[in-house]
Protein backbone atom coordinates (compact mmCIF):
# COMPACT_ATOMS: atom_id res chain seq x y z
CA UNK A 1 0.00 0.00 0.00
CA UNK A 2 1.44 3.62 -0.79
CA UNK A 3 1.76 5.89 1.97
CA UNK A 4 -0.46 8.66 0.60
CA UNK A 5 0.77 11.66 0.44
CA UNK A 6 2.30 14.31 3.22
CA UNK A 7 -0.06 16.37 5.42
CA UNK A 8 0.98 18.87 8.10
CA UNK A 9 -1.29 18.78 11.35
CA UNK A 10 -2.40 21.51 13.43
CA UNK A 11 -3.92 21.34 16.78
CA UNK A 12 -6.01 23.67 18.90
CA UNK A 13 -5.49 22.52 22.41
CA UNK A 14 -8.26 24.28 24.26
CA UNK A 15 -10.85 26.58 23.40
CA UNK A 16 -9.55 30.53 22.66
CA UNK A 17 -6.38 29.29 21.48
CA UNK A 18 -5.25 29.34 17.98
CA UNK A 19 -4.42 25.91 16.31
CA UNK A 20 -0.47 25.14 16.43
CA UNK A 21 1.53 22.96 14.13
CA UNK A 22 2.18 19.45 15.70
CA UNK A 23 3.88 17.82 13.29
CA UNK A 24 2.79 15.94 9.82
CA UNK A 25 1.50 12.31 8.38
CA UNK A 26 0.88 10.05 5.58
CA UNK A 27 -2.58 9.72 4.64
CA UNK A 28 -4.26 8.88 1.33
CA UNK A 29 -6.70 11.95 1.55
CA UNK A 30 -7.87 14.40 3.61
CA UNK A 31 -10.74 12.18 5.50
CA UNK A 32 -8.09 10.04 6.63
CA UNK A 33 -5.40 12.39 7.18
CA UNK A 34 -8.22 14.12 10.15
CA UNK A 35 -8.44 10.55 11.40
CA UNK A 36 -4.62 9.46 11.72
CA UNK A 37 -4.26 13.20 13.23
CA UNK A 38 -6.45 12.32 15.70
CA UNK A 39 -5.02 8.92 16.25
CA UNK A 40 -1.40 10.11 16.64
CA UNK A 41 -1.79 13.34 18.42
CA UNK A 42 -4.71 13.79 20.25
CA UNK A 43 -4.86 10.38 22.14
CA UNK A 44 -3.91 12.17 25.31
CA UNK A 45 -6.27 15.05 25.16
CA UNK A 46 -4.21 17.19 23.54
CA UNK A 47 -6.73 19.02 21.39
CA UNK A 48 -10.55 20.08 20.97
CA UNK A 49 -9.93 20.63 16.86
CA UNK A 50 -7.58 19.79 14.14
CA UNK A 51 -6.81 21.09 10.72
CA UNK A 52 -4.88 18.99 8.34
CA UNK A 53 -3.30 20.61 5.22
CA UNK A 54 -1.20 19.11 2.47
CA UNK A 55 2.27 19.87 3.05
CA UNK A 56 2.66 21.08 -0.91
CA UNK A 57 0.05 23.73 -0.01
CA UNK A 58 2.57 25.62 2.53
CA UNK A 59 4.96 28.07 0.80
CA UNK A 60 8.32 28.30 2.94
CA UNK A 61 10.63 30.69 3.28
CA UNK A 62 13.85 30.01 1.86
CA UNK A 63 17.36 29.95 4.52
CA UNK A 64 18.52 31.16 1.72
CA UNK A 65 16.92 34.50 2.29
CA UNK A 66 16.81 34.37 5.97
CA UNK A 67 19.04 37.16 7.00
CA UNK A 68 17.11 40.10 4.00
CA UNK A 69 13.73 38.22 6.05
CA UNK A 70 14.52 38.17 9.59
CA UNK A 71 17.76 40.22 10.41
CA UNK A 72 16.19 43.73 10.11
CA UNK A 73 14.10 42.95 12.95
CA UNK A 74 17.21 42.28 15.20
CA UNK A 75 17.69 46.24 16.23
CA UNK A 76 14.04 47.27 16.57
CA UNK A 77 13.30 47.00 20.32
CA UNK A 78 10.53 49.26 20.00
CA UNK A 79 8.48 46.91 17.99
CA UNK A 80 8.49 44.64 21.21
CA UNK A 81 5.02 45.56 23.51
CA UNK A 82 6.88 46.25 26.58
CA UNK A 83 6.04 50.17 27.00
CA UNK A 84 2.64 49.40 28.58
CA UNK A 85 1.34 46.53 31.40
CA UNK A 86 0.18 43.92 30.67
CA UNK A 87 -3.33 43.58 32.62
CA UNK A 88 -3.85 40.91 35.00
CA UNK A 89 -5.65 38.17 34.35
CA UNK A 90 -4.35 38.29 30.73
CA UNK A 91 -2.76 35.13 30.25
CA UNK A 92 -2.74 34.72 26.40
CA UNK A 93 -1.85 38.01 24.48
CA UNK B 1 -3.39 -27.80 32.60
CA UNK B 2 -3.60 -27.63 36.41
CA UNK B 3 -5.25 -24.37 36.56
CA UNK B 4 -8.39 -23.55 38.93
CA UNK B 5 -11.33 -23.50 36.75
CA UNK B 6 -12.85 -20.26 37.01
CA UNK B 7 -16.54 -19.82 37.86
CA UNK B 8 -18.66 -19.45 34.64
CA UNK B 9 -21.96 -17.32 36.17
CA UNK B 10 -25.19 -19.90 35.57
CA UNK B 11 -27.50 -18.06 32.67
CA UNK B 12 -30.18 -17.89 35.34
CA UNK B 13 -28.37 -16.91 38.42
CA UNK B 14 -30.51 -14.36 39.19
CA UNK B 15 -29.06 -10.88 40.53
CA UNK B 16 -25.64 -12.16 39.00
CA UNK B 17 -27.26 -13.22 35.59
CA UNK B 18 -25.43 -10.10 34.11
CA UNK B 19 -22.36 -11.69 34.56
CA UNK B 20 -23.29 -14.12 31.94
CA UNK B 21 -23.29 -11.24 29.41
CA UNK B 22 -20.04 -9.49 30.81
CA UNK B 23 -18.28 -12.55 30.46
CA UNK B 24 -19.19 -13.06 26.47
CA UNK B 25 -18.47 -9.56 25.77
CA UNK B 26 -15.42 -9.36 28.00
CA UNK B 27 -14.20 -12.13 26.00
CA UNK B 28 -15.23 -10.93 22.28
CA UNK B 29 -13.44 -7.17 23.23
CA UNK B 30 -10.15 -9.42 25.04
CA UNK B 31 -9.79 -11.70 21.76
CA UNK B 32 -10.51 -9.10 19.31
CA UNK B 33 -7.52 -6.77 20.92
CA UNK B 34 -5.70 -9.55 21.14
CA UNK B 35 -6.11 -10.00 17.13
CA UNK B 36 -5.61 -5.86 16.32
CA UNK B 37 -2.50 -6.24 18.75
CA UNK B 38 -0.99 -8.93 16.02
CA UNK B 39 -1.16 -5.73 13.68
CA UNK B 40 1.49 -3.71 16.06
CA UNK B 41 4.44 -3.09 13.97
CA UNK B 42 3.17 -4.64 10.86
CA UNK B 43 0.55 -2.15 9.70
CA UNK B 44 0.87 -1.32 6.39
CA UNK B 45 1.71 2.13 7.14
CA UNK B 46 2.77 3.74 10.83
CA UNK B 47 -0.56 5.92 10.79
CA UNK B 48 -2.34 2.42 10.34
CA UNK B 49 -0.14 1.03 13.19
CA UNK B 50 -1.24 3.59 16.21
CA UNK B 51 -4.97 3.44 14.89
CA UNK B 52 -5.18 -0.02 14.50
CA UNK B 53 -3.33 -0.06 18.30
CA UNK B 54 -5.12 2.48 19.37
CA UNK B 55 -8.56 0.58 18.42
CA UNK B 56 -6.78 -2.81 20.21
CA UNK B 57 -6.10 -1.06 23.66
CA UNK B 58 -10.15 0.67 23.06
CA UNK B 59 -11.03 -3.26 23.75
CA UNK B 60 -8.74 -4.18 26.00
CA UNK B 61 -10.22 -1.37 28.44
CA UNK B 62 -13.50 -2.78 27.71
CA UNK B 63 -12.08 -6.59 28.36
CA UNK B 64 -10.94 -5.28 31.70
CA UNK B 65 -13.66 -3.82 32.57
CA UNK B 66 -16.33 -6.60 32.13
CA UNK B 67 -14.16 -9.33 33.01
CA UNK B 68 -13.20 -7.41 36.36
CA UNK B 69 -17.00 -8.10 37.05
CA UNK B 70 -16.58 -11.67 36.85
CA UNK B 71 -13.85 -12.11 38.53
CA UNK B 72 -9.87 -12.07 38.58
CA UNK B 73 -9.36 -10.50 34.79
CA UNK B 74 -5.95 -11.94 34.61
CA UNK B 75 -6.78 -15.86 35.98
CA UNK B 76 -9.81 -15.71 33.45
CA UNK B 77 -7.53 -14.07 30.48
CA UNK B 78 -4.45 -16.17 31.08
CA UNK B 79 -5.39 -19.26 32.77
CA UNK B 80 -9.34 -20.66 31.00
CA UNK B 81 -8.95 -22.59 28.26
CA UNK B 82 -10.15 -22.72 25.18
CA UNK B 83 -13.49 -24.18 25.83
CA UNK B 84 -14.26 -21.62 28.02
CA UNK B 85 -13.93 -18.67 26.55
CA UNK B 86 -17.65 -17.29 25.47
CA UNK B 87 -16.34 -15.10 22.42
CA UNK B 88 -18.02 -15.03 18.96
CA UNK B 89 -15.90 -17.13 16.51
CA UNK B 90 -15.42 -13.83 13.95
CA UNK B 91 -13.43 -11.52 16.80
CA UNK B 92 -11.13 -14.82 16.39
CA UNK B 93 -10.67 -14.99 12.64
CA UNK B 94 -7.14 -14.33 11.77
CA UNK B 95 -6.12 -10.58 10.93
CA UNK B 96 -5.53 -12.45 7.18
CA UNK B 97 -4.28 -8.94 4.83
CA UNK B 98 -5.47 -5.71 5.82
CA UNK B 99 -8.66 -5.91 3.55
CA UNK B 100 -9.57 -9.39 6.16
CA UNK B 101 -8.94 -7.48 9.13
CA UNK B 102 -11.38 -4.15 7.90
CA UNK B 103 -14.04 -6.83 7.19
CA UNK B 104 -14.00 -7.86 10.64
CA UNK B 105 -13.77 -4.61 12.37
CA UNK B 106 -16.48 -3.61 10.20
CA UNK B 107 -19.19 -6.74 10.71
CA UNK B 108 -18.09 -6.72 14.53
CA UNK B 109 -17.88 -2.58 15.01
CA UNK B 110 -21.38 -2.35 13.06
CA UNK B 111 -23.40 -4.47 15.48
CA UNK B 112 -21.43 -3.49 18.53
CA UNK B 113 -21.86 0.50 18.33
CA UNK B 114 -26.50 -0.78 18.14
CA UNK B 115 -25.21 -3.19 20.93
CA UNK B 116 -23.50 -0.63 23.29
CA UNK B 117 -25.93 2.03 22.35
CA UNK B 118 -29.38 -0.30 23.62
CA UNK B 119 -27.11 -1.25 26.01
CA UNK B 120 -26.41 2.10 27.80
CA UNK B 121 -30.22 3.23 27.89
CA UNK B 122 -31.23 0.02 29.72
CA UNK B 123 -31.23 -0.57 33.40
CA UNK B 124 -28.30 -3.15 33.33
CA UNK B 125 -25.40 -3.17 36.02
CA UNK B 126 -23.86 -2.86 31.95
CA UNK B 127 -25.11 0.32 31.27
CA UNK B 128 -22.87 2.36 32.96
CA UNK B 129 -19.71 0.97 30.73
CA UNK B 130 -22.16 0.89 27.43
CA UNK B 131 -22.38 4.83 28.16
CA UNK B 132 -18.63 4.82 28.47
CA UNK B 133 -17.60 3.25 25.16
CA UNK B 134 -20.45 4.43 22.65
CA UNK B 135 -18.03 7.64 21.71
CA UNK B 136 -15.07 5.04 21.60
CA UNK B 137 -17.15 2.20 19.50
CA UNK B 138 -18.97 4.60 17.09
CA UNK B 139 -14.79 5.59 16.28
CA UNK B 140 -14.01 1.83 16.12
CA UNK B 141 -17.05 1.46 13.24
CA UNK B 142 -16.12 4.76 11.57
CA UNK B 143 -12.63 3.49 10.85
CA UNK B 144 -14.29 0.31 9.62
CA UNK B 145 -16.62 2.38 7.24
CA UNK B 146 -13.65 4.85 6.15
CA UNK B 147 -11.25 1.73 4.71
CA UNK B 148 -14.18 -0.41 3.51
CA UNK B 149 -14.91 2.39 0.76
CA UNK B 150 -11.26 3.17 -0.07
CA UNK B 151 -10.16 -0.52 -0.41
CA UNK B 152 -13.61 -1.25 -2.13
CA UNK B 153 -14.11 2.20 -4.66
CA UNK B 154 -9.97 2.05 -4.63
CA UNK B 155 -7.72 -0.20 -7.15
CA UNK B 156 -8.78 -3.16 -8.57
CA UNK B 157 -6.20 -4.93 -6.68
CA UNK B 158 -7.78 -3.54 -3.22
CA UNK B 159 -11.25 -3.99 -4.76
CA UNK B 160 -10.81 -7.89 -5.04
CA UNK B 161 -9.27 -8.46 -1.60
CA UNK B 162 -11.71 -6.06 0.30
CA UNK B 163 -14.53 -8.35 -1.87
CA UNK B 164 -13.40 -11.39 -1.36
CA UNK B 165 -12.88 -10.72 2.52
CA UNK B 166 -16.37 -9.76 3.23
CA UNK B 167 -17.03 -12.69 1.54
CA UNK B 168 -14.89 -15.07 3.64
CA UNK B 169 -16.35 -13.60 7.21
CA UNK B 170 -20.33 -13.51 6.53
CA UNK B 171 -20.96 -16.90 7.82
CA UNK B 172 -19.86 -15.65 11.11
CA UNK B 173 -21.84 -12.70 11.27
CA UNK B 174 -24.96 -14.94 12.12
CA UNK B 175 -23.83 -15.42 15.52
CA UNK B 176 -23.86 -11.80 16.17
CA UNK B 177 -27.43 -11.57 16.64
CA UNK B 178 -28.07 -14.84 18.92
CA UNK B 179 -29.48 -14.04 22.51
CA UNK B 180 -26.83 -13.75 25.21
CA UNK B 181 -28.47 -14.85 28.24
CA UNK B 182 -28.17 -11.47 31.32
CA UNK B 183 -28.05 -8.55 28.13
CA UNK B 184 -31.05 -6.79 28.38
CA UNK B 185 -30.52 -6.03 24.51
CA UNK B 186 -32.93 -8.01 21.82
CA UNK B 187 -30.15 -9.13 19.53
CA UNK B 188 -32.01 -11.13 16.96
CA UNK B 189 -34.03 -7.66 16.57
CA UNK B 190 -31.24 -6.20 16.02
CA UNK B 191 -29.87 -7.86 12.61
CA UNK B 192 -32.28 -5.94 10.50
CA UNK B 193 -30.40 -2.71 11.74
CA UNK B 194 -27.02 -3.87 10.93
CA UNK B 195 -27.80 -5.61 7.68
CA UNK B 196 -29.37 -1.83 6.68
CA UNK B 197 -25.85 -0.67 8.28
CA UNK B 198 -23.71 -3.23 6.38
CA UNK B 199 -25.37 -2.67 2.92
CA UNK B 200 -25.01 0.92 2.57
CA UNK B 201 -21.15 1.03 3.57
CA UNK B 202 -20.82 -1.78 0.85
CA UNK B 203 -22.71 -0.67 -1.46
CA UNK B 204 -21.02 3.35 -1.45
CA UNK B 205 -17.82 0.88 -1.77
CA UNK B 206 -19.49 -0.23 -4.65
CA UNK B 207 -18.95 -4.01 -3.54
CA UNK B 208 -21.88 -6.61 -3.20
CA UNK B 209 -23.10 -8.02 0.12
CA UNK B 210 -22.43 -11.81 -0.04
CA UNK B 211 -25.38 -14.22 -0.70
CA UNK B 212 -24.21 -16.80 1.15
CA UNK B 213 -25.42 -18.60 4.76
CA UNK B 214 -24.33 -15.99 7.42
CA UNK B 215 -23.19 -19.15 9.73
CA UNK B 216 -21.46 -22.18 9.03
CA UNK B 217 -23.05 -25.45 9.50
CA UNK B 218 -20.72 -27.47 11.21
CA UNK B 219 -20.72 -24.06 13.58
CA UNK B 220 -23.22 -25.84 15.98
CA UNK B 221 -23.78 -23.83 19.52
CA UNK B 222 -20.63 -21.14 18.31
CA UNK B 223 -18.23 -19.52 20.25
CA UNK B 224 -20.98 -18.27 23.13
CA UNK B 225 -21.16 -22.35 23.81
CA UNK B 226 -17.21 -22.22 23.94
CA UNK B 227 -16.76 -23.87 20.53
CA UNK B 228 -13.98 -22.70 18.68
CA UNK B 229 -12.23 -22.28 15.15
CA UNK B 230 -8.79 -23.98 14.45
CA UNK B 231 -7.24 -21.02 14.53
CA UNK B 232 -8.11 -19.63 18.28
CA UNK B 233 -5.54 -22.47 19.70
CA UNK B 234 -2.73 -20.99 18.25
CA UNK B 235 -3.85 -17.37 19.70
CA UNK B 236 -4.50 -18.71 23.07
CA UNK B 237 -0.98 -20.15 22.58
CA UNK B 238 0.53 -17.01 21.87
CA UNK B 239 -1.53 -14.60 24.19
CA UNK B 240 -1.53 -17.18 27.68
CA UNK B 241 2.28 -18.99 26.91
CA UNK B 242 4.22 -16.39 29.34
CA UNK B 243 1.81 -16.48 32.38
CA UNK B 244 1.61 -20.11 32.14
CA UNK B 245 5.26 -20.77 31.62
CA UNK B 246 6.05 -18.39 34.33
CA UNK B 247 3.21 -18.04 37.04
CA UNK B 248 3.41 -14.86 39.00
CA UNK B 249 5.68 -13.22 36.20
CA UNK B 250 5.45 -8.95 36.58
CA UNK B 251 6.80 -6.29 34.19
Amino acid sequence: MSQGQLWEVFVRSRRGLSHTHVGSLHAPDAEMALRNARDLYTRRQEGVSIWVVPSTAVTASSPDEKDPFFAPAGDKPYRHPTFYEVPEGVRNL
Amino acid sequence: MTTARPETPAADAGPAEHLHAALALGDDALVLAQRLGEWTGNAPTLEEDVALTNIGLDLLGQARHLLGLVGDEDELAFHRDEREFRNLQLVEQPNGDFAHTIARQLYFSCAQSLVHRELAASDSPLAGLAGKTVHEVAYHRDHAVQWTLRLGDGTEESRTRMQRALDALWRYTGELFDPVPGLPVDLPALRAPWLRDVTEVVERATLRLPSGPDRAAWAAGGGRDGVHTEAFGRLLAEMQHLPRSHPGARW
